[in-house]
């Protein structure tokens, strides 16, 4: 698998490269693994997807690239540095599964929140803010509360806000979990161009099958007790990818691949 | 306006059950009047007899009326013998205390939310600051400020801060940790600092807490001023047109001061109200 994996990764430069990552919570009923024997390295401009039953540690992971939690074995860099360091330079954009967009700002004022917390300059603020609504189709929603929004629209909002700085790495922890399927296919699409127009490495957390062979250049799954890889799928679908392109029987034979190793994963612990 | 009939008919019955109360309070001093004088009442003697008597020992609400009449508008503000003017001594030290007792809520809040050692050691203090009866601790803090030549309002602004600072401790508390995790990991991943934390999500989301301790916290801080205004002599202040009402008898003074603090108390909450949903309105937080 690791071969597999390192084959890939020839494909652009590294700028996520996990070792034997582990990460072990103490928690009251003693500790629990998390993760455990991770490797994987994401090639710049990789769309990789992370499946697979709750409690398989593909949060945990995402999280451990955001140094939002702290691995407790192996080693974890991002853009060839600590997932700390690169926390403090701004290497990621993070989007959570709920929008969390702050009801006392509006759409724009959400936005450019971000902004404001690294010190851009106010005239660069305001240009960034309309690059990035424009970009999530949000023009002229500037000036709306978050309530005033439908879900998709605020989920593509919290999208906006983590583009507007010009992060390289795009973290996605089920953007789309809490969305209607209609909504979902229609943000997906979008989250395609983006990427195919912007060119960003993408971390994506997702329980949907569909929706990984979907979007990802790469898919790993993930099963739980202990938390790890049991498979990395690199995808024979072309960038471009209409959504008509699920009927297809490249994407079938992939999704079925992704379906059967989630079923490994589970085999041996049922 | 659909309010309106349900006020005036709990209005109403409150004036019936008043005035049935001062017929039957007032009545023992018309029967002794009646026994003094070897006479006797009929019941219909003896109902106007307890409207209006000088020291009634439940004033009838007519009574109340026109002493607040009197001494309101009738009375120029500047005179001694005007509510508005003991009103406006009492609300001075209340405003002080109460801008006090916020001040220092706000600040004790936040320190208890970024501070390990102050969370565990400040607020069972609070707590236990607020068992003590304000009436044994208020005479203490007056006489204690007066020895160090500190008198008239200042004192009784302490006391207003020390009702008023607890609701504001607790409310801000609560809504400083009103952000959820999920919130607090972003900020977190735009490296932000605790400052930048504080002011960015924890002030704006305490807002909707805040408003609600300030009105219990205004309320608390006019008690306080009042409380305050007993000990010193009943120099000003409605607390002191309470206690030289009661040092006399005055009843029907003692009653029109209490609606006097009651409408002050009402005009405060009012104020904090409007300037409460004209914020959040401001903040998109008012639905």
């Amino acid at each position: 698998m690791i071969e597999q994996i390192e084959g890939a990764a020839q494909s652009g430069t590294p700028v996520i490269e996990a070792r034997g990552l582990g990460l072990t919570f103490a928690t009251a009923d003693g500790p629990v693994q998390a993760l455990t024997g991770v490797d994987l390295t994401i090639a710049k401009g990789d769309f990789v997807s992370f499946i697979g039953p709750s409690g398989c540690g593909k949060t945990t992971f995402l999280r451990a690239i955001a140094a939002l939690e702290s691995p407790t074995e192996g080693t974890l860099t991002v853009n060839g540095m600590s997932a700390d360091a690169a926390r403090r330079a701004r290497a990621y954009g993070y989007v959570f599964q709920a929008a969390g967009l702050y009801p006392w700002r509006t759409i724009a004022g959400n936005v450019k929140l971000p902004l404001e917390i690294m010190g851009f300059l106010k005239a660069d603020q305001q240009e960034r803010v309309r690059k990035v609504l424009e970009l999530v189709d949000l023009s002229g929603f500037g000036n709306k509360f978050p309530w005033q929004l439908s879900g998709g629209m605020q989920q593509r909002a919290s999208i906006a806000r983590a583009l507007a700085f010009d992060a390289d790495i795009l973290l996605m922890d089920e953007p789309f979990g809490a969305l209607d399927e209609i909504v979902r296919d229609r943000l997906n699409e979008e989250l395609l161009k983006l990427w195919n127009r912007t060119g960003k490495t993408i971390g994506f957390v997702t329980h949907s099958i569909p929706e990984a062979v979907y979007l990802s250049t790469r898919i790993v799954v993930m099963s739980p007790r202990p938390g790890r890889i049991t498979d990395v799928i690199d995808s024979p679908l072309p960038r471009e990818r209409p959504l008509e392109i699920r009927d297809t029987p490249e994407f079938i034979a992939v999704a079925h691949r992704v379906r059967e190793g989630l079923r490994a994963g589970h085999s041996y612990e049922v | 306006m659909r309010s309106v009939w349900p006020v005036t008919a709990v209005l109403l019955v409150i004036l019936a059950l008043w005035y049935a109360g001062s017929i039957w309070l007032n009545a023992q001093w018309v029967y002794d009047q009646a026994a003094r004088a070897n006479t006797t009442v009929t019941l219909a003697d003896l109902i106007p007899q307890t409207m209006n008597q000088t020291r009634p020992v439940l004033p009838a609400p007519h009574q109340v009326a026109a002493e607040l009449w009197k001494t309101v508008v009738m009375t120029a503000p500047t005179s001694k013998r005007s509510l508005i003017y003991h009103g406006w001594v009492t609300l001075s030290a209340t405003l002080l205390g109460f801008a006090i007792g916020t001040a220092a809520g706000v600040l004790l809040a936040v320190g208890i939310v970024h501070n390990r050692a102050m969370d565990m050691s400040v607020m069972p203090w609070a707590i236990a600051s607020q068992t003590i009866p304000i009436l044994a601790i208020a005479p203490m803090i007056i006489v204690v400020m007066n020895s160090v030549g500190i008198t008239g309002l200042v004192p009784k602004a302490i006391i207003s801060a020390y009702l008023s600072f607890f609701p504001v401790v607790v409310g801000m508390v609560k809504g400083l940790r009103s952000p959820d995790a999920m919130q607090i990991d972003l900020l977190r991943t735009y490296g932000a600092s605790g400052a930048q934390v504080l002011g960015k999500l924890r002030l704006p989301a305490s807002m909707p807490y805040l408003f609600t301790s300030l009105k219990v916290g205004v309320a608390a801080a006019l008690v306080g001023s009042i409380v305050g205004e007993l000990p010193t002599g009943a120099i000003a202040g409605l607390g002191a047109r309470l206690l030289s009402g009661s040092y006399y008898g005055q009843t029907v003074q003692i009653w029109s001061a209490l609606f006097a603090a009651a409408a002050l108390a009402a005009v405060l909450v009012g104020i904090i109200g409007v300037v409460q949903r004209l914020t959040l309105a401001r903040m998109g937080m008012d639905r």
